[in-house]
């Protein structure tokens, strides 16, 4: 019995942490999602770069000299922030703006076809590209912190959890860069273009918002975040090239469980697919635990696909 | 018939081409690579069938791959069925998969069906490898190879799928040119109007994708036999869908050319690539293959067969064709027929065809329509008329089956329709048009008439019969070959009225038939809706333009917030105070004579 609820509380604690990491990098896909209704496939994989990003940070350009192995890791996964956001700026200047906002009309299904094809090819060439760039090994960002642990307890008679350190300051950090990226959208004048862009795109460009700058903002916001969330991941997973195509299901099931435009929603939606996850190894082999995401995304989409968060909206 | 041979002819001599390329080919990779090119090109055409033709974007193709792949690997193993057998057993799997994921997936539109779709085969995944499938391999037959397909000369296999391509290709085509494809055309371009035209969307759909998967499914085994190994990974993987996404949408969406044509470059381009460069350039292959999608999607969105199509349709395009004769025709006809003030009619004669009871619906808390009756006898015109925001159109999408009914019910020959369908209310003989036209704009005038014409024709040459003669009721039977997206505003109002005639309604339901017409335009309108009463037709009509709808109609409903306020002749009607009030507000009213 006391075993039994262990497991739980412990599974529980884990589903928690990583659960609030699958927020941040939900938040990522929501914010382009929401904003810019653009399904991105190759979001996964910008994930990777940030993952890759970080990790040339702290090995080899100083990070790890000046900020030593325990807290090293998480300064580079930060700093891989801004330049995945920078990249992303330029890849929706050089690409997405092409295929999306104001440039849809002409295009048949509103250049869902197109904008689905082209993450696609930037997707195909961010992972085979990689190749020749990063190579095919694993790769970590490992510091001290991700082998040890706090322990809650003992409590409740003899019961107690444990939590893993890096996945403790994994969730701050994932948790204080969501509070910035609320305040940033709730109070400033960008984030007020954002959300009249995402509103009503039509409306705000009358009201002379560059619907496609808003558009960009979103984009490499979103990247950043995403790209964030990635080196948090990767301080206790080893990630490869291909680990984007891992992900993606799971930012799209936190999207869609959220509510898809909800910034807030996604990251409720990703916390829940946390939690979902690390909860059914308690009755699923491990092998299943990421099938049963998708059961999960599945059920949610037939029986509330407007999400938690989100409104239904219907015309006819 | 003749041309249905003609059109053939490039297919067969592409296969037969292709066919003796193949047997050329000597080294065993490319022999490979051959035999891939129409396995891809298959898997593009089935996933065509279903996301080219309909619209609904699937991600999730792998599953029906997948799950044929793994039907003949483990039939051969447990059971050693031979492939022969079990390809066409996947096939009927890969059917089953189709209708089993597609009747609770089609409940969800646009980006929902995507994402739904791309959660299957991913799911499916999980389950095969936590059953210990990792790696199944097909046993070598050493005493009876053939009957195991398993060919000593790997251009047999190129051959057999060259053979399933233009099977496949032969269907597709069949499909695209019968009912079954203007169907599936229809509901690409808009859904709504495919079902108030009598299209039953949810059951052409169904018969896609089960379809879909099965020619999915068979593809995949086939894969399975030339491979000889199956994993999770290389049938059911997120890769896998993007393949038969890529190679379509590469070549061009909704035509049977586009994945073939997608096949032909990019599987040889990456493989080559691949043998070539790969030992130096590790994924030079992936690179290219992605460079060369973005330009594709960047120069030509559709597919390189639709640009290149426009393309050479510029080129040999006469300078323009002389567009006044239509308009021209137009005229003579309705000037042929003068318009006469319609007879007068006494009130309450003729059999009640369409009663309403005591309609209600509300949205939240808007009362949008609420406690409506009246009675629409034959060859009677009805005006609908109220400001705007009343509920006039709300009431026509209840009527039609585009809205159930909160409370109420829509009595059709005394039958009680409430809560129908629209389809089932189109065959039921409701036939409307739409105040914000939905066409289909990528189709001619005769495809758009000939998709309202298929609910009441059996075979296509009557639905064909039919459109033609809707067609000409209208008068545009001198531009029927011209695609919708060229028409002008009456044009387009004419054709929406033909493809509402086109299945033979008994009552007619316009909506603004006349909305963004000029006064002489209009007045063409007018004399067509005129001539269809004139030959017997009961319509209701919704209009602004009093002037119009008075020489119209025989009698009024005026509504206004959603309820009846005054029901009667034009000239009553016209004159009653609260009409007067609930279109110019109060302050009018000191106006009013007497």
């Amino acid at each position: 019995m006391t075993q039994a609820l262990e497991g739980f509380l412990q599974a529980l604690s884990a589903g928690l942490l990583i659960g609030a990491v699958y927020g941040l990098m939900c938040v990522g896909l929501g914010l382009i999602f929401g904003v810019m209704r653009v399904i991105n496939f190759a979001q996964g994989d910008f994930m990777m770069l940030g993952m890759y990003a970080a990790f040339y940070f702290f090995t080899a350009l100083g990070v790890q000299a000046t900020f030593g192995n325990t807290f090293g890791p998480f300064v580079a996964i930060v700093l891989a922030g801004p330049v995945l956001a920078a990249f992303g700026y330029v890849v929706h200047l050089a690409l997405i703006s092409r295929v999306s906002g104001t440039r849809t009309s002409s295009l048949e299904g509103e250049g869902h076809y197109a904008q689905l094809i082209l993450t696609l090819g930037i997707a195909l060439i961010l992972q085979n590209g990689g190749l020749l760039v990063f190579g095919s090994v694993l790769a970590s960002i490992r510091t001290p912190l991700s082998s040890s642990a706090w322990e809650l307890g003992p409590m409740l008679g003899d019961i107690s959890v444990f939590i893993n350190k890096a996945r403790g300051i994994d969730a701050v950090v994932s948790l204080v860069t969501m509070m910035l990226l609320t305040l940033l959208i709730t109070r400033s004048r960008i984030g007020k273009s954002l959300r009249a862009a995402a509103d009503n795109p039509t409306a705000a460009t009358y009201m002379g918002i560059d619907v496609d700058r808003a558009h960009r903002i979103a984009f490499a916001l979103g990247t950043g975040i995403t790209a964030i969330s990635g080196g948090l991941l990767a301080t206790n997973y080893p990630f490869h090239l291909f680990v984007g195509v891992e992900y993606v299901i799971v930012m799209y099931a936190g999207v869609v469980l959220g509510g898809m435009g909800s910034i807030i929603g996604a990251f409720w939606g990703g916390m829940t697919i946390g939690l979902v996850q690390q909860m059914s190894t308690l009755i699923l082999p491990t092998q299943l635990q990421n099938a049963a995401i998708f059961v999960v995304f599945l059920l949610i989409v037939f029986f509330r696909p407007q999400g938690f968060f989100g409104r239904m909206v219907e015309r006819t | 018939m003749m041309r249905g041979w003609r059109s053939l002819l490039p297919i067969i001599v592409f296969t037969a081409l292709y066919a003796a390329v193949s047997l050329s080919v000597t080294n065993s990779y490319y022999q490979l690579v051959m035999t891939l090119v129409p396995v891809w090109a298959i898997f593009g055409l089935s996933w065509n069938l279903l996301s080219g033709y309909t619209g609904l974007i699937s991600f999730g193709h792998a599953a029906f791959f997948g799950v044929g792949a793994y039907a003949v690997a483990l039939g051969q193993i447990y059971f050693d069925l031979s492939p022969w057998v079990m390809i066409p057993i996947a096939a009927v799997l890969g059917g089953l998969a189709g209708l089993l994921i597609g009747f609770p997936t089609f409940r969800l539109q646009g980006h929902y069906f995507a994402l739904a779709m791309l959660a299957y085969p991913l799911a499916i995944l999980y389950v095969f490898e936590w059953l210990g499938l990792q790696e199944v391999t097909l046993p070598i037959k050493r005493d009876n190879p053939i009957a195991y397909m398993q060919f000593s000369d790997h251009r047999l296999y190129t051959l057999l799928a060259l053979a399933l391509m233009l099977a496949t290709i032969l269907l597709t085509r069949a499909i695209e040119r019968s009912r079954f494809g203007m169907a599936l055309l229809a509901i690409k371009q808009n859904e709504a109007a495919a079902e108030a035209a009598g299209i039953n969307t949810l059951a052409w759909k169904l018969r896609a994708i089960t379809l879909s998967g099965a020619i999915a499914g068979a593809v995949g085994g086939f894969y399975a036999v030339v491979l000889l190994v199956v994993t999770p990974q290389s049938v059911f993987g997120m890769l896998v869908s993007a393949q038969a996404l890529t190679v379509a949408m590469f070549g061009g969406v909704g035509t049977v050319w586009g994945p073939v044509i997608g096949s032909v470059i990019l599987i040889p381009l990456a493989e080559t690539l691949n043998a070539e460069a790969g030992s130096r350039f590790p994924g030079i292959q992936g690179v290219i293959y992605g460079l060369a999608i973005i330009c594709v999607v960047l120069l030509a969105p559709e597919g390189l067969f639709w640009k290149v199509r426009d393309v050479l349709r510029k080129r040999s395009a006469p300078p323009v064709a002389a567009p006044g004769a239509s308009d021209l025709s137009i005229a003579t006809a309705v000037a042929a027929a003068p318009i006469p003030l319609r007879p007068k009619r006494t009130q309450g004669t003729g059999d009640v065809v369409l009663e309403v009871r005591n309609l209600s619906r509300s949205f939240g808390g808007l009362k949008a329509v609420q406690d409506v009756s009246f009675k629409l006898r034959r060859n009677e015109i009805l005006g609908i008329i109220g400001p705007n925001g009343a509920g006039k159109t709300t009431l026509f999408n209840l009527l039609n089956g585009f809205l159930r009914p909160g409370t109420g019910e829509i009595l059709l020959d005394g039958r009680d329709m409430s809560g129908r369908k629209p389809h089932e209310l189109c065959e039921a003989g409701i036939g409307r048009t739409f105040q914000i036209m939905r066409p289909f704009l990528r189709m001619s005038i005769s495809d758009n008439v000939a998709v309202g014409a298929y609910v009441r024709a059996k075979t296509d040459a009557k639905a064909r019969q039919l459109a033609t003669e809707a067609i000409a009721r209208v008068g545009l039977s001198d531009i029927a070959d011209r695609i919708a997206g060229e028409l002008t505003t009456k044009e387009l109002r004419l054709m929406e009225l033909a493809r509402a005639l086109a299945g033979q309604p008994r009552i007619l339901l316009l909506d603004e038939t006349l909305a963004g017409l000029g006064h002489d335009e209009a007045n063409e309108v007018v004399a067509v809706i005129q001539r269809l009463a004139r030959d017997g037709m009961t319509i209701a009509i919704i209009e602004h333009t009093m002037q119009a709808m008075v020489r119209l109609v025989d009698s009024f409903l005026v509504l206004d917030h959603g309820a009846v306020i005054v029901e009667g002749e034009p000239e009553a009607v016209t004159r009653d105070s609260r009409v007067i009030e609930a279109y110019l507000g109060k302050k009018w009213m000191a106006h009013v004579p007497n």
